[in-house]
């Protein structure tokens, strides 16, 4: 808001010392009322001048801001519930009936598209930067003459390179065959998903023939240069699955693959760990608003305690019993997973819970012309290999971990060396189960968060369990890997559906071929 | 997978009977025996999303009926039970509420799904259900009243709309929905429709995701290289709980609406609950009512509801938000009220006779009319863009009611089928 009075402060002096065209309140009222056509005209109109006033760009703002209203022949700016006279800047009575102006999408984009080619001249690079992006999509002749003026005084050689191609984009409609043929050969060297959708839409048009040539050439080199974009994109949402995959399968690696219990009820300890994330979240709205953007951080401890302490109870309370009873194992693990379900329904309710992104977790890095890589998938990513690290660590390196492989490997023997088994069997089932709860915060960043949650992954995680060979962590993470890598390259090529259908065929093949998994435990076992 | 369900349903229709019990043992103060409303939405599953407003909805009318005396001088009294998205259950929980509960009137379903899986049983007990959600058309049962839109009601007006010049003026078109009745039978008209513009099938994209699906990574990038090809508009038919990790994956994507739109019909204020809509700004729903929408009657009816939810404590009643289906679920009980009382009896032929040419003043602002033959009500079709704050902004409208045209035009073999349900 001060920056908006400091423009029209500016502006007051400039209109003393230049002669600028100026906003008049026919313009304003142009671009404010009637039809939307009519409208982008006169909008587009006010543009067209390579020197446009402050005023103007005052009045763009506040309408792409909607923060503009009409009553009568009279048009408002509105800030903090005041009204202001575009033209004079001078506070005017807000009327009763004010209407507010709407834009629709068309609208929206013309607005956005002039305050770029207006922003082109800021002395920001970032500024200009976003701005040479945004025309990118949406240039055309009426910009013309701003683009030239800023490409003729761009100073920084990467924003002057892009705004080249800008510029040839929208002299691909220019009238004249030679200016036509120089933009078409600029435009091979756009790596921008919008450049072809422009080049298309001119080759439907040409009929030049030497222009069509260089356009069918450039088409194609772009082309080539938006489908590496296109692959990488795959590899990375498979990757990001992948990712996702392992969260979810490795605490039922450590429950699973080295304790031998088969624990239906995982998919419910993350449904904990997700809902112990929403707890979080709401206390951090009530109480510490300030600090909401960090209350993830907040919450991953809390979901491992939450979930460990859970699988502890359930541990100590059922499982020890049944060691070594594997269908006795599943049914009771069961029973407690349709407990922990309805459990949950009766506390927070069977609808789903709205658990936010936190704001740095919202938009992505562009990296290619057509390829954004999500930052709540990277973080994901991310947080799956610090988890993957923490327990190899964990198992590897520790005690506990010693103790863990000790007991999984021969109870009786390490029973004899003095370790408590009894006590190991329930930490290891609590890390397991931590970890389940850790998977579920990350769920909670990416799918809905609901009493099913787990439902919908428990299959998911024993095929990532079995694939990989029970007993081996490496496997789960070859197996995660390739279960969201393979999915993903289906998903695109046949469609969610079939893939979902086609990875079970696979795996089931796979499964019959080698039913020890892709790593086989090796050397002698002493399992009984 | 193991066969979960069977177990999970023992515990359900446990809850299911505490809840029918803590509703039947309400003192009822009128001499007369009440008159039984059954209500027939998901309370759980990937539906739940969409559903559990419904129920709420109709709890409030009968609390406002009841509140003027009631139906023929009798109270209402609503039993509710819960399908917890699962189709076949719809179908056990209406044979239970026709047969052991005997209900009059049911109000109920959302999916298509769960309404194919009912019909059967409701032709079979002659039942009576209103159905208040959009949907493909293609039947027309004695026994039902469509309170919804039928496809020329909603989807045909929002693909005319994105193809004209304020719309975007879309070449391309991505059709994207949940794999089930609804969306299949949509895009198929939608096809059709399309083609009869002259858009070629090599312009088109039709895509299907399971329900409840939550990775929309590679459907989004898909829809990015699509529209490289040419001015692209997406038609989104994804339903239930979906919609927030599709929306999700969009902003995130960078994908906005002025490049390229999404429509949405089974998106509304309720779904956009949770999900930040300042990435999707522009992105379009079109329904028969908006929340926004301004006149003296919706006035009331949001007013209603806000206190209905506040008094009664329901999720998510800091902010109350009113949607199309609880219109069209507020304005079927009150038909069915009016027609109760035109036939004086709750008789279900003779109360589908009185149904017909019944009218109501809907808060969307005109006066809704249930057609004399077809048993579908006469809408106004509104378009409306996402704004920040969750809302929409009506950016189209047609200039009054239309006419629901249950059997499509664009689907061979509809011409001439009558336009009213078949005599038995």
């Amino acid at each position: 808001m001060r920056s908006l009075w400091i423009r029209w402060l500016a502006f007051a002096v400039l209109l003393t010392a230049s002669q600028t065209h100026a906003l008049t309140a026919e313009e304003a009222k142009a671009m404010a009322s009637g039809d939307t056509g009519e409208r982008i005209e006169a909008l587009n109109q006010a543009v067209a001048n390579a020197t446009v006033d402050d005023k103007t760009e005052a009045f763009l703002q506040a309408l792409a801001a909607d923060a503009v209203k009409v009553a009568g022949d009279q048009v408002l700016v509105v800030r903090d519930d005041k009204g202001f006279d575009p033209v004079t800047g001078a506070e005017v009575a807000l009327p009763e009936d004010a209407q507010d102006v709407m834009n629709n999408n068309r609208m929206r984009g013309a607005l956005d598209s002039a305050l770029a080619a207006l922003a082109l001249f800021s002395p920001d690079d970032q500024i200009r930067r976003a701005a040479v992006a945004q025309l990118q999509s949406d240039a055309d002749e009426s910009k013309l003459p701003l683009i030239e003026k800023a490409y003729a005084v761009e100073k920084n050689s990467q924003i002057k390179e892009e705004l080249g191609l800008v510029r040839a984009a929208a002299l691909l409609n220019s009238a004249d065959p030679t200016r036509r043929l120089s933009a078409a050969k600029l435009l091979a060297d756009s790596t921008q998903a919008s450049t072809k959708t422009v080049l298309l839409t001119r080759l439907k048009l040409e009929t030049v023939p030497l222009v069509r040539a260089a356009l069918v050439e450039s088409l194609r080199q772009v082309e080539a240069a938006l489908a590496w974009g296109d692959r990488l994109g795959a590899l990375f949402s498979g990757i990001s699955l992948g990712s996702i995959l392992l969260l979810v399968a490795l605490g039922l690696a450590i429950t699973y693959g080295l304790m031998g219990v088969i624990n239906m009820a995982h998919g419910e300890l993350m449904m904990i760990g997700a809902y112990a994330t929403y707890v979080v979240q709401g206390l951090f709205q009530r109480y510490l608003p300030g600090a909401f953007d960090w209350y993830l951080l907040a919450a991953v401890p809390v979901a491992f305690m939450a979930a460990a302490l859970t699988g502890a109870a359930l541990e100590r309370g059922v499982i020890r019993f049944l060691y070594g009873r594997p269908l006795e194992t599943l049914l009771a693990t069961w029973g407690i997973s349709l407990m922990l379900m309805q459990g949950v329904r009766s506390l927070f309710g069977a609808q789903n819970v709205g658990v936010e992104n936190p704001a740095w977790m919202s938009g992505g890095v562009q990296v290619l012309g057509n390829l954004s890589l999500p930052y709540n998938r990277l973080v994901i990513i991310g947080f799956a290999i610090f988890v993957l690290l923490g327990v190899a660590w964990l198992i590897s390196q520790t005690r506990l971990g010693l103790f863990v492989r000790g007991v999984t490997q021969n109870r009786a023997m390490a029973s004899c060396m003095g370790v408590n088994t009894a006590r190991i069997d329930t930490y290891a089932f609590a890390l397991g189960s931590g970890i389940a709860g850790l998977a579920g915060c990350a769920l909670s960043q990416v799918g809905n968060v609901g009493p099913d949650l787990g439902q919908g992954y428990i299959v998911d995680s024993f095929l990532v369990v079995v694939l990989g060979g029970v007993g081996q962590l490496a496997g789960t993470v070859y197996a995660a890997l390739g279960l969201g890598i393979l999915n993903k390259f289906l998903e695109g090529w046949v469609g969610a559906v079939l893939a979902k259908i086609a990875v079970l065929l696979i795996i089931i093949i796979f499964i019959q071929k080698r039913p020890q998994g892709i790593f086989a435990m090796k050397g002698r076992s002493a399992e009984a | 997978m193991p066969n979960f369900t069977s177990r999970r349903f023992t515990l359900k229709a446990l809850s299911a009977a505490v809840v029918i019990a803590g509703f039947s043992s309400l003192p009822v103060h009128a001499a007369e025996p009440p008159i039984k409303v059954g209500i027939l939405h998901s309370l759980s599953g990937t539906m739940a999303i969409s559903e559990t407003v419904l129920k709420d909805t109709v709890l409030m009318a009968i609390e406002e009926i009841n509140a003027k005396g009631g139906v023929l001088g009798r109270k209402l009294e609503p039993v509710i039970v819960d399908p917890a998205s699962n189709w076949p259950l719809f179908a056990e929980r209406t044979r239970q509420l026709l047969t052991q509960d005997k209900v009059d009137v049911i109000f109920g379903c959302w999916t298509s799904v769960s309404r194919k899986s009912v019909l059967p049983v409701l032709e079979e007990l002659n039942g009576l259900l209103f159905y208040p959600v959009q949907y493909e058309g293609e039947e027309l049962s004695k026994n039902v009243f469509y309170t919804g839109a039928a496809p020329n009601q909603q989807a045909i007006p929002a693909v005319d709309y994105l193809m004209s010049k304020d719309g975007g003026g879309a070449k391309r078109w991505v059709l994207l929905g949940t794999d089930y009745v609804y969306p299949r039978t949509t895009n198929k008209i939608l096809r059709a429709y399309l083609k009869t513009k002259g858009v070629a099938d090599k312009d088109i994209d039709e895509k299907y995701t399971p329900f409840g699906h939550s990775d929309y990574q590679t459907i989004v990038a898909d829809i990015k290289r699509f529209s490289a090809g040419g001015k692209t508009a997406v038609v989104s038919t994804i339903n239930g709980d979906s919609n927030v990790p599709f929306y999700k994956e969009l902003g995130n994507a960078g994908l906005n609406a002025k490049d390229v739109p999404v429509v949405a019909f089974s998106v509304g204020e309720e779904e956009l609950r949770g999900v930040d809509t300042k990435p999707l700004v522009g992105h379009l729903a079109a329904w028969n009512y908006f929340q926004s929408i301004k006149n003296p009657t919706n006035t009331e009816f949001i007013k209603k509801w806000s206190t209905y939810a506040k008094a009664n404590k329901l999720p998510g009643s800091d902010k109350p938000l009113t949607n199309d289906p609880m219109e069209a679920t507020y304005i079927g009980i009150n038909m069915w009220k009016q027609a109760v009382e035109k036939a004086k009896t709750t008789e279900v032929d003779k109360v589908i006779a009185a149904m017909a040419g019944q009218t109501f003043k809907a808060p969307s602002g005109i006066v809704s009319k249930m057609d004399e033959k077809n048993h579908h009500l006469h809408k106004s079709v509104f378009i409306g863009e996402i704004r920040a704050d969750g809302q929409f902004n009506v950016v189209w409208k047609t200039p009054g009611p239309v006419k629901a045209k249950p059997w499509s035009p664009y689907i061979e073999g509809n011409a001439g089928k009558p336009d009213e349900p078949a005599k038995k």
